[in-house]
Order: structure tokens, then C-alpha cells, then sequence
């Protein structure tokens, strides 16, 4: 009699478990992607329900740009870069609601007369809040106009009397219990500095919101520091200590990538990046796909800071 | 798979292939883009991620036919799903010269409504000195160009008319340059991401997994090719 068994299947046909898995992988990106890219659409960019911020008391002030738009609010409020938040522009808005912003105190140390704590309601009331529209140009090539809300980082200065000794003012993001997953491989806290009369400039803005509004948590609640005519991550956010030194502090972009971010990171036309050119900008002011290209702006426009860098060499200082 | 089925399951492979670009016109028709805080980043990042998948996809598709005999049907997409990856990073390529450099895309639709065809060109001739000085400066893009030129000369010779003109030991060597393209292609997301981002490790780990998987079963040919023909011998050897 002859009984038809099936073949054997040898073990050497047998699935390798990481054959199987790297098909289920791609498998599994075309439906991730597909699902991912719908839930990524839905929440990096579009217009974000408000984010329920408090209304600040504000001043109008002489700064203005007048020959671009202010950017819509929800672009500013949802295209971040804060890495302790994640790596992606949504990320930020997405998890830095875990952030507390009260009770919040900013300790400055280091080279003053009267070092001491400061609860960040007293530093709120100390000068009235002026509304400054200011063009803010991201490292990255793109740029946005934002009216930030705040006063003059000099007159903190003045309050605290830095000893003649004193050269550089440096400034440090909170890093502790808030929600934040620091990557490794970044020295935290995010740090970052102003030569002394960098930081004396009355255009370098003790920031506390934008748009009328106190700041969002992405945007480095409760305040933060705006230096309009360097590039964006010179403005450090979220600051709980303000250092006054006397050498060159170190700043985090410095540290991780020392070739392609300088410690004057001045916006120069002239001075390319390493991976990409500085001299055009994508302006992101307007609800419309196609990008404005513009010619960037030495200094970013403001040349009344030309003088501070008279005789350096800006390309080998970047 | 039978073979009447596989026209229908090719037309099926046709739309959920188109279904990541028709996302990316609905988008754009209902103004959900301009709404985006920088849409030529996302369209960049899009197209890029999705033409870096279809590829991985095209590169699994022999690995995992070879799994099971019934399998020898998949190779019937693989074409397919190359040309997908050719096409979503063609479109990646246009993103980048005609949104990402600056064009003025405004312009030139103007100037053809006004029957000045050739406004598109002339537009083109500004922002051509930006890209090809890119194109000088800039790693990241000179081998992002790489992959796309090899994956440009593998839909052209993807034809079967190609494969009798070449010849198949050529076509073969030819369109080995995948590999190539793929491994041109992850480098090109490494070298353009900022100090501290590490999200293109999740593609770099499939394509190395799948690259292994390709060592592994042309060896593994090779072992088995040689026990038969030292069976053969042998067994020659004994029936003289």
C-alpha cells in the first residue's frame, strides 16, 4: 500500500527568527508609516487649540520689523527645538506640558555685588513688560518674526552688580525632576553665554512670553533669554541660573558639535555652516506651503551691534 | 499564489504604494500643509522616509522568498516596489530643487498662466548657482545625489527588454548597485541630521540585518552547492 506522506521539511529551511523579524519590520513600517505620518500630521504643526496661557500686562516698545509678517502664533508655539523634550520639532509641545513652572527661582552666582536667589514672580515685576517684535533666525536656515514680551536683560544686570572682574554672563536651563529625558551624550545642564556687553545690549531681551501671552512650556517657560541677531539656540530657555564669570563659558551646541556652532554664533550671510549655506533663509510667517526664500541679514538686520565686533574676525569667531 | 490572482494583487501592491503620496496631495488640497510650521521640511523628510523604506522593503523581498519555496511568487513585486522607491525619492529630488533651494515656485506658475512657458527655466537659472554650490560643498548631498543617480540607472534597465539586451550575468552585476544605493542612502540621512539626533539607527539596523541575511544565504548557496558537488563526485567515484 502506498501511503502519500507529506515531506519532510528539513531543518535547514526552518525561519531564522531575525529573517522573520526583519520581514515583519518592513511589513510593519508600511502600516507604521502610514499610521505614524496620520498621527504626526495631527499634531506637529497644525493649528493647536490654545494653549490656555495667561494674558501678560504689556507695553508696546519702538521694536518692530515692519517689512515682514509676524509669524501665527501656533507655528511659534509648535515648532521647537528642545532636545531635553525630544528630538523632533513636535516633540517639545507635545511633552514638555510636564514641566512646573511654579514655584520657579533663578539663582545668580559668580562674579556680583549682591548674589542671591530670586523668585521669578519678583524678577516679573521688577520693569514693566514691553512687547518687542523681534526676527528670530534659527541656526537651521529658517526664521520666524515673533513679538516677545519682556525688558532688557541690562536692567537685571544693573540690579545685581557684577564686579568690573566679571566678562561673561552665563546662563543655565533647568535639567531637574520636570519631565525631561536628557540623551545621553549632551553634558546638561543646556548652557549658554554672552560676552559682558553682549549681555548689556538693550536689545538682548529678558523674555517671559510672546504674543501677549505668558510663554509656553516648548518656548522655555517661564523665562527665557531672546538675543534677536544671533541664531536661535544662543537664546537659552526655561534659565534657573544666571552666572557671572570671567572666561568663556562653555555652551552645549559648542560642545557637541564645536566645528559647526561657534560661541558668537552671529547670523552672517558670509559665514557658511559646515553642512549647509547661512546666506538664504525659508521664512515661516505665513500659512502658505510654498516658502518665502530670503536673503539673510547680516547681524539679522539689527546693525546696531556691528559695533561690539569692530576689527574681529567673524569667520574664524563664528 | 496563483497566477490568476497576482494581477489582482498587483493592482492592490499599486494603491497602498501610491497611498503615502495621494496622503501628501490631500494634505496639500485641504491646507492642512500651510498650516504646518515649515512644510518643506515635512515634504523633505516624507518623501526621503518613505523612498528609504520602499527600498528596504525591495531589498526583503528575495530574503524572505527564500524562506519557503511557495514564496517564489514575491519576486513578481520586486520590481515594483523599486520603482517605488526610484519614484518617492525622484520626488524627494524635485522637493529639493524646486521647494528647499529657494525656487520661486509663485513666479513661474505665473509666468506660464501669462504664456511665458519658459518663466519655469529662468527661475530654474537662479537658484542653479545655490544648488550646485551644494552640490560641491555638501557631503550629505553629494551621496543623497549618488544614491538617486544608481537608482536612476535601475529603473532605466528594469525593463525586461533590458535584461535580454544586457544579458542576465550583467543585468545582475548592474542592479547589485542596490546595495550600494541603500548604504549610500543611510549615510545620507546620518550625515544630515544635527549633532544629537539618532533617529535614522532604527533604518540603519534593518538595512544592516538584511544586508547580513544576503551574506548569510549566498554563502550558505555556496556550502550547499559544494556538499552536492562532493556528493556527486563521490558518488561518481563509486559507481566506476
Amino acid at each position: 500500500m502506498l501511503i502519500r506522506t507529506r515531506a519532510e521539511i528539513p531543518s535547514s529551511e526552518i525561519t531564522p527568527k531575525e529573517t522573520y523579524q526583519a520581514f515583519q519590520m518592513s511589513r510593519r513600517r508600511l502600516l507604521a508609516g502610514l499610521g505614524a505620518v496620520g498621527a504626526a500630521a495631527a499634531t506637529v504643526g497644525l493649528p493647536e487649540p490654545a494653549w490656555g496661557l495667561d494674558k501678560l500686562k504689556t507695553v508696546t516698545s519702538n521694536y518692530n520689523v515692519t517689512d515682514r509678517d509676524v509669524t501665527p502664533q501656533a507655528k511659534a508655539q509648535n515648532y521647537n527645538n528642545f532636545y531635553e523634550f525630544g528630538e523632533e520639532k513636535g516633540d517639545p509641545a507635545r511633552y514638555a506640558q510636564k514641566m512646573k513652572i511654579r514655584p520657579w527661582t533663578v539663582k545668580v552666582e559668580g562674579l556680583v555685588k549682591k548674589p542671591q536667589t530670586l523668585n521669578i514672580d519678583d524678577i516679573l515685576n521688577y520693569r514693566p513688560i514691553e512687547q518687542r517684535v523681534y526676527r528670530f533666525r534659527c541656526v537651521e536656515a529658517w526664521s520666524m518674526v515673533i513679538p516677545w514680551d519682556g525688558y532688557s536683560l541690562s536692567e537685571l544686570i544693573n540690579f545685581v552688580e557684577p564686579l568690573p572682574s566679571a566678562k561673561y554672563v552665563q546662563f543655565l536651563t533647568t535639567t531637574k525632576g520636570q519631565g525631561m529625558s536628557l540623551p545621553s551624550g549632551i553634558e546638561f545642564p543646556y548652557s549658554e553665554g554672552l560676552r559682558m556687553d553682549e549681555a548689556m545690549h538693550p536689545l538682548t531681551l529678558l523674555t517671559f512670553g510672546a504674543y501677549g501671552e505668558v510663554l509656553a512650556n516648548q518656548q522655555g517657560a517661564p523665562m527665557r533669554v531672546i538675543v534677536p541677531w544671533k541664531y536661535g539656540f544662543k537664546s537659552g530657555k526655561s534659565i534657573v541660573k544666571i552666572r557671572f564669570v570671567d572666561k568663556q563659558p562653555r555652551t552645549t551646541w559648542n560642545d557637541m558639535a564645536p566645528g559647526e556652532y561657534g560661541f558668537y554664533s552671529n547670523v552672517n550671510p558670509q559665514v557658511d555652516h559646515p553642512r549647509w549655506s547661512q546666506a538664504h533663509e525659508r521664512l515661516l510667517n505665513s500659512n502658505t506651503v510654498f516658502p518665502k526664500t530670503v536673503p539673510t541679514l547680516m547681524f539679522n538686520g539689527y546693525n546696531e551691534v556691528a559695533s561690539m565686533y569692530a576689527g574681529m574676525d567673524l569667520r574664524k569667531n563664528y | 499564489m496563483s497566477n490568476g490572482a497576482i494581477p489582482y494583487l498587483k493592482a492592490l501592491v499599486h494603491i497602498a504604494c501610491l497611498l503615502p503620496f495621494a496622503f501628501l496631495v490631500d494634505l496639500y488640497r485641504t491646507n492642512q500643509l500651510a498650516a504646518f510650521a515649515d512644510p518643506v521640511n515635512y515634504i523633505t523628510h516624507f518623501t526621503g522616509n518613505w523612498a528609504l523604506w520602499m527600498l528596504l522593503m525591495t531589498l526583503a523581498v528575495t530574503p524572505v522568498r527564500r524562506l519557503n519555496p511557495s514564496l517564489g511568487w514575491l519576486i513578481r513585486f520586486r520590481r515594483m516596489l523599486g520603482l517605488y522607491a526610484f519614484f518617492y525619492a525622484t520626488l524627494h529630488l524635485l522637493t529639493y530643487v524646486f521647494l528647499f533651494s529657494g525656487y520661486d515656485v509663485p513666479t513661474a506658475i505665473q509666468g506660464v498662466r501669462q504664456w511665458h512657458l519658459l518663466e519655469p527655466l529662468w527661475q530654474l537659472k537662479i537658484v542653479l548657482p545655490r544648488m550646485l554650490d551644494d552640490a560641491e560643498k555638501r557631503k550629505f548631498i553629494q551621496v543623497g545625489l549618488a544614491a538617486w543617480l544608481i537608482l536612476l540607472t535601475l529603473a532605466a534597465t528594469s525593463t525586461k527588454a533590458s535584461v535580454r539586451a544586457m544579458g542576465g550575468w550583467v543585468w545582475q552585476g548592474v542592479h547589485r548597485l542596490i546595495y550600494l544605493a541603500a548604504a549610500l542612502a543611510v549615510i545620507h540621512y546620518w550625515w544630515l541630521v544635527k549633532t544629537g539626533v539618532r533617529t535614522p539607527w532604527k533604518v540603519t539596523a534593518v538595512l544592516v540585518v538584511l544586508l547580513l541575511w544576503r551574506v548569510w544565504l549566498s554563502v550558505a548557496k555556496r556550502s550547499r552547492a559544494k556538499a552536492r558537488g562532493k556528493a556527486m563526485w563521490s558518488q561518481n567515484r563509486a559507481l566506476r
